[in-house]
């Protein structure tokens, strides 16, 4: 079990080769189709066709503390704020529980902070495997020039951060420009060096399930070694609808270049049962392999919580409150 | 398993619902399914178990229902319904007090379900439960409104109806709700295999104040439902296999019982090129794995555009493995029990017994459990690709063009349901309206909605349930039948012509004028004796002949409203013209003088029946999706009649007219002692522009064609308005193809416009989900 065995780590590198990328491939980003009525119908009905219950919803539910990247994204962060959020990734739950459960060791599966944040933050998660992700590139808008969000790159992952979470210019996809996205996504790539890229799509401003699902294919073309829904600043942020959408691209990506590459929903996930529903559709379309933190990430900030009192009550058997949790 | 191991393999885990209550229900009222007649229960009889196919062991034992206590409980309904009958308000409060405690009680009707059926309880707690809860609550509106918005309308009286196993709570709220709205009352016959919810329902409609003998269950097997069929009832529901249907058909055959089929089918599943293919994918799930694919209406048979069938293929055998199949009381199963160990065995030997193309299957548990099967590179001449399995077995062929897709989906005796997958609206609904289909899911499958109609053409059988058209099934026009007296023909003659220019008619076929091919012609005289000319004898070829020519003719159906309008009015101007020498002949075969009304009424006739020809609207259906379900009237096709032979002309037109504007081809078969009115008639058709084989006229024997046209394949309906009695013999031949009938039983009427339209189309429901 990794979280128990110092050796081995939660980066993506060490498990699965990364995605390199291919050339862009317009005939397959054209025949991409979406039909939203129909990834609604198989969202919506999701939750009712799988269930998971007792032990394995503890277990399901500790899973997810692995596959969460604990999250800080305000104007007001401040190292000490960081630094008590990474002590929260070191010990996510209350070590009573932890014990109980015979999880002990069990952490989150990242931090993910603002650029200013990611020395404070490595300095804090130092003599862990927690990986730090930096934001970047003129996040959450990603409009600030192009050299400069190369640039800001560049120095988040001298600070240290293992992961780099990009933005998307949302403008390409709507105007189908999709080279432009190609281009920019490589180059963001490139200048990630040994960092891993997350692609944010923002696809609560790509208008169209069809859009996200193009743009998924574009990034990954790009060489992207995850895919990401939202920055958490859009209005509407990680959906079911849009998570099948990316995730059925990413099947496809596999399928066709055998290349797995990862998911992170973001944005709007704070219930235990969402949590354990947003698995459960990575599991039945994505398969197993999926549900492993170098390919799955929850993007997240309230969510630790209700899994907090959730493991409580698994394990006393009492409903649980806020204020015997430890804050982050 | 500890949390550790779990965190490590992930796997789901048992996730199951408690079946206690329902034990307990079962067992507080003595583990025994019976009767409900009157609103009492009983007699109960353990005369055979109703197993739960899950596991094998005995739920409950359950009363064979005798002829007897069918006679009882259609006794105690017949007493009840004409007090039903009188307060649509009464019946809509009391409809609605069911859907009301349906819902409180929804868990123990899943859950009954779930253990008698072998369904998961997913898809009983999720789709079946609800669906049935919806449709007393809208049939509680259409009780509401029977009296205002349909003021010609009246109940039938007592309807029998026979459920089948696959959906025993959703079939019985198909059946009951609208036959309850319209003032009928019921004897229902569950299933033999699955009786228990309709055990919980019966308790529901006496706390819901359904008065005694409104509601009647009788359990029971096949024979119970025979005695059914052969009981005091005035009409016949049935859903169910096309064998049993057929047999029911014949049973009632000239009994003068209303009868609605829904039955069996092999609907075809098209994927074009352009679909969304993971969704196209995951709407197969729902399509032929849901509910085991005991499903009338599943989408078992696949096609798939060439180009992307192996792509396809691998996607939903990738998708397939995803499945679980087991214990269907467990919350994450997706395949539960095959309904019972005769029908296991059945599916396994039919899929045993094909030998062509590849078989892709899933594991399943041992049991009564049928592994998710998918069988590619099949040929529609393959068996499979034919009959219905109603297990969960996929069938699948590819096909180059969308005219394809058509011809290949439309090869079957059946029609009852389609699914079309592209994102080209164009295409989409330019297929929709091809396919031989009652419903049809644009980018989805199974949609199913309280608010739209349900049901299929061809051997899939007849009747719509749901929806206003629905309701046609269970109301019929206020009025009353008269006794229809045969007219005698003038045979004494004084050896002299009325007209020394000898006249022979010959028969209308395919725009021409055909020699008969017996060669045998009988003469026609005035009263006085005088000849008026022969009439040609037509026999079962001229007949096949006939409907060949209408066969070819399937371009009518397929014109505008407006120009069939056009045409309906040339005729009736032609036909003006001639009016006095029309008005002449029809007094003189009848020796009457009506001829000049006679004449004005089929006029008239021809001139309302135009103006309908565009204005038979179809519906945009409010069900519960984003979305529209349009009804499409669609005509009914081919059209046999046996005219009006009182009547020489206007029997002729009356059915004409309107089978013409909708858009059918007519074989119509002129008044036999009266025929030469219809024979001068092909020169007013000639002269009309309408094209050869719409219409085609025969004279002769009425009771000598009635079976063969009753029998013929290609025939889509057949109607009687004859004084022959031929309304048995229609109505037991038609089991050929299940084609609709509309006979007479001697009697006759005026029937409402409404009556035509709705007899001479079909409404197809089109489902298309949208949004981008």
């Amino acid at each position: 079990m990794q979280t128990m065995d110092p050796k081995t780590t939660h980066l993506p590198q060490v498990q699965e080769p990364r995605n390199d990328g291919i050339p862009l491939d317009l005939s397959w980003v054209k025949a991409v189709q979406a039909n939203t009525s129909a990834i609604e119908r198989r969202a919506a009905t999701l939750p009712g066709r799988r269930s998971v219950k007792k032990d394995y919803q503890a277990a399901w539910l500790c899973k997810a503390i692995s596959l969460m990247d604990l999250t800080t994204l305000s104007g007001d962060d401040s190292e000490g704020r960081v630094k008590r959020l990474c002590a929260k990734a070191r010990q996510p739950v209350r070590a009573d529980l932890l014990k109980a459960l015979n999880m002990e060791g069990l952490t989150t599966g990242a931090i993910c902070v603002y650029h200013d944040m990611v020395e404070t933050a490595v300095d804090a998660l130092r003599g862990t495997n927690i990986p730090v992700a930096a934001v970047s590139t003129g996040f959450p808008a990603g409009l600030s020039p192009l050299h400069l969000r190369l640039q800001e790159i560049t120095e988040s992952v001298n600070a240290g951060a293992k992961e780099i979470d990009i933005v998307i210019t949302r403008r390409h996809v709507l105007q189908g420009n999709w080279s432009a996205l190609y281009d920019e996504m490589a180059q963001m790539r490139e200048a990630c060096g040994d960092a891993h890229v997350k692609a944010i799509l923002a696809t609560g401003e790509l208008g169209t399930l069809r859009n996200v699902a193009r743009a998924s294919v574009v990034c990954m073309m790009a060489g992207a070694d995850f895919i990401k829904t939202s920055t958490g600043k859009e209005p509407v942020n990680a959906t079911l609808p849009v998570t099948l959408t990316m995730i059925r691209a990413i099947r496809d990506y596999h399928d066709r270049t055998g290349i797995r590459v990862g998911y992170k929903p973001a944005g709007g996930i704070s219930k235990a049962k969402d949590a354990l529903v947003y698995l459960s559709m990575i599991k039945d379309e994505l398969g197993d392999r999926w549900l492993q933190p170098d390919l799955f990430r929850f993007g997240a900030s309230s969510l630790l919580g209700d899994i907090e009192r959730q493991l409580e009550h698994h394990v006393t058997g009492g409903y649980s409150a806020g204020w015997r949790h430890a804050i982050g | 398993m500890t949390v550790k191991d779990i965190f490590e393999s992930m796997d789901y885990g048992p996730a199951p619902e408690s079946a206690s209550e329902a034990l307990g229900w079962l067992a507080d009222r003595g583990g025994i399914a019976g009767h409900f007649i009157n609103g009492q229960w009983g007699p109960l009889r353990d005369d055979f178990a109703s197993n739960n196919p899950a596991t094998g062991e005995k739920l409950a034992g359950v009363t064979k229902g005798t002829a007897d206590e069918v006679a009882l409980a259609v006794a105690a309904a017949r007493k009840a319904q004409p007090k039903w009958a009188k307060d649509g308000q009464a019946r809509a409060r009391v409809l609605y007090a069911i859907a009301r405690l349906m819902q409180k009680n929804a868990r123990l009707l899943a859950v009954m379900e779930t253990l008698d059926n072998g369904k998961p309880i997913r898809e009983s707690r999720d789709i079946d439960v609800p669906l049935a809860i919806r449709h007393f609550y809208h049939h509680a509106g259409f009780a509401q409104l029977m009296e205002t918005e349909m003021p010609n309308a009246e109940s039938l009286g007592v309807c029998g109806q026979i459920i089948p196993w696959n959906f025993p709570l959703l079939m019985l709220a198909w059946k009951i709700a609208p036959a309850l709205a319209m003032g009928n009352t019921v004897v229902l016959k569950p299933a033999e295999y699955t009786s228990l919810s309709a055990m919980v329902f019966c308790e529901i409609c006496t706390a819901a104040g359904v008065p005694p003998g409104v509601v009647n269950i009788v359990t029971g097997d096949g024979e119970t439902g025979a005695a059914l069929v052969d009981a005091d009832v005035d009409k016949i529901a049935f859903t169910g296999s096309t064998a049993v249907g057929r047999i029911i058909r014949e049973q009632t055959a000239g009994s003068g019982k209303a009868l609605s089929l829904e039955l069996g089918g092999k609907s075809p599943y098209i994927v074009f090129d352009d679909a969304d293919l993971d969704s196209a994918v995951e709407g197969l799930v729902d399509a032929i794995w849901f509910n085991q694919g005991q499903v009338c209406c599943a989408g078992s048979r696949l096609l798939v555009q060439e180009g992307i069938a192996d792509r396809f293929y691998a996607k939903l055998k990738s998708r397939m493995d995803g499945l679980r199949i087991g214990d269907p009381m467990d919350k994450c199963i997706d395949v539960g029990a095959i309904v019972d160990p005769v029908q296991l065995a059945e599916i396994t030997r039919m899929v045993d017994t094909n030998t062509s193309g590849e078989t892709y299957q899933c594991a399943a548990p041992d049991g009564c459990f049928y592994p998710p099967t998918l069988i590619t590179g099949l040929a529609p001449a393959d068996t499979l690709m034919q009959e219905e399995i109603f297990g969960p077995v996929l069938v699948a062929t590819t096909f180059r063009t969308p005219t394809e897709a058509v011809e290949i989906a439309n090869n079957t005796r059946y029609g009852l349901a389609a699914s079309v997958w592209t994102e080209n609206i164009n295409l989409a609904l330019d297929i929709a309206p091809k396919l031989i289909a009652g419903i049809v899911w644009v980018n989805a499958t199974n949609l199913m909605d309280a608010a739209a109609g349900f049901g299929g053409v061809r051997e899939s059988g007849f009747g719509r349930e749901g929806g206003w058209e629905g309701l046609m099934g269970y109301t019929r026009p206020k009025g009353k039948m008269a006794k229809l007296t045969a007219p005698t023909a003038f045979t004494t003659t004084d050896g002299t012509p009325a007209d020394p220019l000898d006249r022979t008619a010959k028969l209308y076929i395919g725009g021409k004028q055909a020699r008969p091919d017996g060669g045998y012609s009988d003469p026609v005289f005035n009263k006085s004796g005088k000849l008026l000319g022969h009439a040609s004898i037509a026999n079962r070829k001229d007949l096949r002949n006939a409907i060949e020519a209408m066969a070819a003719a399937k371009g009518w159906s397929k014109t505008t409203g407006h120009l069939r309008a056009q045409i309906l009015y040339y005729i009736g101007e032609n036909l003006s013209a001639r009016s006095d020498e029309f008005a002449t002949r029809i007094n003189q075969l009848t020796g009457t003088k009506t001829g000049t009304k006679e004449v004005g009424d089929a006029i008239n006739c021809l001139f309302t029946w135009a103006a309908w020809a565009d204005k038979h609207d179809g519906a945009a259906k409010g069900v519960p999706i984003r979305g529209v379900a349009l009804a499409m009237h669609e005509p009914v096709g081919n059209i046999a009649v046996l005219t009006d032979d009182t009547r020489p002309l206007m029997g002729l037109i009356e059915p004409l007219a309107p089978a013409l504007a909708m858009g059918n081809r007519i074989t119509a078969v002129a008044s036999q002692p009266f025929p030469l009115a219809a024979t001068d008639f092909y020169q007013v058709l000639e002269t009309s522009d309408l094209p050869a084989g719409v219409a085609n006229i025969l004279t002769g024997s009425h009771a000598d064609l009635a079976p063969h046209m009753a029998a013929h394949a290609n025939i889509d309906a057949v109607w009687s308005f004859s004084t022959a009695d031929v309304s048995h013999v229609i109505e037991a031949k038609s089991t050929s193809n299940l084609k609709r009938t509309w006979v007479n039983h001697g009697t006759a009427r005026t029937w409402p416009s409404s009556i035509w339209r709705a007899q001479s189309t079909e409404v197809k429901t089109i489902w298309i989900p949208y949004g981008e």
